[in-house]
């Protein structure tokens, strides 16, 4: 026997409505780092936990699309406040979950907090970007805006288990959308862990939701809920990214297919507004109508 | 209640269009006979003559079109912007002088008035091949990066409800930003995209550029499925959408999808009553009703029901359906008898359900495909007429209390397209537009359209927005 302390290991959670739910399966699945070592065991997330996620993020929708962006900005740059505090654990976890060494999950997480930044910064800068007024030919305030098309499904990208994960969630709720986020099969701890930092950094419970488990198992009822405004196909390979695409067509979900993204280049705004509506407001400015009325 | 005056019978001379007994389809700047040889005959919805015999594209055709759109994309693509934009303006150009020709054809062949073909549709298509052909040589103000490039060859699939007006929507920024087309107008609105063909021709556009397949639904949908066309935007039946969006689903062809709608026309206690009755009409029954974004659903503040509703009666006893080549007449004709058929059969269920259907008193010409401006009263949320689409002059009547339940009635729908709002306090416009769930939202006023403005939906009514400076990322590679 060592004298060596023994650890405490971790039970890792879903992060479901703001809350730390086990599967409501009550199954688990063993994660092992790239050396096939135990890490732990994930929640084995069920369709049933996938509409409760569902539920959580359309009701945390009204609320969170209807903060101010300037408020939702400081909510997303007090994550990367809370992640730069906890720095050392997800360079641990990255560097377990991709088999990389210390300096390259270093790499990895420094530009995962940077992205947090770069995205809290646009919350209310999009809105100028893309919306906007137009000149019609008439006697008429016409204005375009952003709105935020509502609860999106978002399969994380399967080998960034952190970087990536952080840049396809960012996006999402910086324009207002929520989420459900469907963690790296393999390697799905720093999203589970990621949900302790979302707790604890003013973002309302069920504004983003994160499941563990099989991304085909969780993503199939996802991709048909009815209730689900948009899916984000990133971690998805060909076969079922057809297969969810098809699904999603049942009620015309916004689909954003799966790209090579190199997430270490700063991104471009198509991220968000892949999952934004535009909507355009009439109003005369004069005239009233044939009846010669006016202001 | 007769009328104090009577309107003198005022009809626009159809001589000023000269219709061919049989047209072929428009391939690689040529008309020519379909593979299979098989045609269709377009007919007025308003006498039922049959107007033309057209050429129904298959298989085949759609890919002798595509390989010509393929071929022609190639120098297209690659000519400077400017020189784009001077096609598109000598298009705009020849419409604006051919448009009392290609109003009174549109009028022909879809059966509206010709007041608005000749006031609405032609001005508006003109106006779209305008504003895009100036976004040609500047594309790389527009927003998507410094070198935005075209996708290749768009297949579009339009609906017979503005033939010509989904014909601009569409090619007008396909081309601006470089793309080649092959255009599938619908079956019972098949000329005005034929007369289209020839203003290529006259604006000497290169061939293959602008291709024209008429045809049926499985005309159509060979085109999306075509494994060569990089584009597929769609104007029609959130039905036909969903078929479309599974087809190119796994595919890397990008979608655009304007579909159904049933737009809340919400209208408070303290809203200018006149304006609204007008908003109303204009809302429901502008072009018969077959508009996407038709205010179909008015929402009415109970404390003005009474008042509201006797207003509008007034107003649609004066309304005159009838002959739509006639200057004076504010109801066409129904497209088909087809669609009749639908439009007849739901306002059927409306009464089977319980709903009170009322009509002003209204002579149905014999010939043609007709149906009076009808209300329903006495309209719940769960019954069909107020949840599904007619797509014609139908209009349905629900109450609100309070702003709050008047959004949550708006919204309570599969479709996120269009809305209207009239009151006269500003606060309450910003507040209720900003919790509508739509995509197009009118204050004390409806049916507005111009192209810098982007137009498209919400929920199940398509993704994409056609219009304004957001209707060419459709058409770039972004």
């Amino acid at each position: 026997m060592s004298d060596e302390r023994l650890s405490v290991f971790k039970t890792y959670k879903l992060y479901v409505g703001g809350k730390f739910p086990r599967s409501e399966s009550g199954r688990v699945y063993e994660v092992t780092d790239s050396k096939d070592n135990w890490l732990a065991n994930a929640p084995l997330s069920s369709r049933k936990d996938a509409r409760d996620a569902v539920v959580a993020a359309r009701k945390a929708f009204g609320a969170w699309s209807g903060t101010t962006a300037y408020n939702r900005g400081q909510v997303l740059y007090r994550i990367a406040e809370m992640l730069q505090g906890r720095r050392d654990q997800y360079v641990r976890e990255v560097a377990d979950a991709e088999g990389l060494s210390k300096s390259k999950a270093a790499a990895q997480v420094d530009a995962a907090i940077d992205r947090w930044v770069w995205y809290a910064g646009w919350t209310d800068k999009i809105a100028q970007v893309v919306g906007g007024a137009n000149p019609v030919a008439g006697p008429y305030f016409n204005l375009s805006s952003p709105e935020p098309t509502g609860v999106v499904a978002v399969l994380a990208p399967q080998e960034s288990s952190f970087l990536g994960l952080v840049s396809v969630i960012a996006p999402v709720i910086a324009t207002g959308n929520t989420a459900i986020v469907v963690a790296s099969e393999k390697s799905p701890l720093p999203a589970l862990s990621l949900g302790e930092v979302l707790a604890t950094s003013d973002l309302p419970g069920g504004v983003v939701n994160i499941l563990s488990g099989r991304t085909a198992e969780i993503a199939t009822p996802l991709a048909a809920h009815q209730d689900v405004n948009a899916i984000d196909l990133a971690g998805a390979d060909e076969i079922l990214a057809k297969e969810l695409e098809i699904a999603a067509a049942d009620n015309l979900k916004r689909v954003l297919r799966p790209q090579p993204v190199d997430y270490i280049a700063t991104p471009g705004i198509d991220r968000m507004t892949a999952f934004l509506e535009t909507k355009t407001v009439w109003h005369p400015t004069g005239s009233l109508g044939a009846s010669g009325s006016s202001y | 209640m007769a009328p104090v005056f009577d309107y003198a019978p005022a009809p626009e001379s159809r001589s000023i269009v000269d219709i061919a007994p049989s047209y072929g389809l428009f391939i690689d700047g040529e008309f020519t006979e379909a593979a299979d040889g098989r045609v269709f005959k377009t007919v007025s919805p308003s006498s039922e003559e049959v107007l033309s015999e057209i050429a129904q594209a298959g298989e085949a055709d759609v890919d002798r079109a595509v390989k010509a759109a393929r071929k022609a994309f190639q120098q297209w693509s690659a000519l400077p912007g400017s020189e784009r934009a001077k096609y598109l303006f000598r298009i705009a150009r020849i419409i604006q002088e051919r448009s009392r020709e290609l109003a009174v054809l549109e009028t022909l062949d879809n059966g509206k008035p010709i007041k608005e073909t000749r006031d609405a549709d032609l001005p508006l298509v003109a106006a779209h091949f305008f504003y895009y052909a100036g976004w040609a040589d500047k594309l790389e103000h527009a927003g998507f990066g410094t070198s935005p490039k075209p996708l290749g060859v768009a297949g579009q699939v339009i609906p017979w409800n503005f033939p010509l007006l989904m014909l601009a929507w569409k090619i007008a920024p396909a081309l601006a930003t470089g793309n080649t087309v092959v255009l599938k107008p619908a079956e019972t609105t098949p000329l005005s995209a034929l007369f289209f063909a020839d203003i290529c021709r006259q604006a000497g556009l290169p061939k293959g550029v602008v291709n024209i397949l008429p045809g049926y639904g499985d005309t159509g949908a060979a085109l999306v499925a075509h494994p060569d066309v990089n584009k597929v935007a769609f104007t029609g039946s959130t039905a036909v959408g969903k078929e479309i969006a599974k087809t190119v689903a796994g595919t890397r062809k990008k979608v655009t999808l304007e579909l159904g709608g049933k737009g809340a026309n919400i209208v408070f206690d303290d809203a200018p009553i006149d304006q609204a009755v007008e908003g109303i009409v204009n809302g429901i029954f502008f072009n018969q009703g077959q508009v996407c974004c038709a205010g179909s659903r008015l929402l009415v503040q109970e404390s003005i029901q009474d008042e509201l509703l006797d207003s509008l009666k007034r107003r649609l006893a004066t309304l005159r359906l009838g002959d739509p080549l006639d200057k004076n007449t504010d109801i066409g004709a129904i497209n088909s008898e087809e669609q009749l058929t639908r439009i007849t059969s739901l306002v059927e269920r409306g009464e089977a359900e319980g709903a009170e259907r009322w009509s002003p008193a209204c002579e149905i010409p014999s010939a043609g495909y007709w149906f009076a401006p009808t209300l329903f009263t006495n309209v719940t949320q769960a019954h069909a007429i107020a949840r599904d689409e007619i797509f014609g002059p139908v209009l349905s009547v629900l109450t609100f209390r309070t702003p709050d339940e008047a959004v949550a009635k708006a919204n309570n729908s599969q479709y996120g397209l269009s809305a209207g709002i009239w009151t006269e306090k500003g606060s309450r416009i910003l507040a209720v537009a900003s919790k509508l769930r739509a995509g197009v939202i009118w204050s004390n006023t409806f049916n507005k359209f111009d192209p810098t403005s982007p137009f498209g939906g919400y929920k199940e009514s398509g993704f994409g927005r056609e219009g304004g400076r957001h209707g060419l990322e459709a058409y770039l590679d972004v």
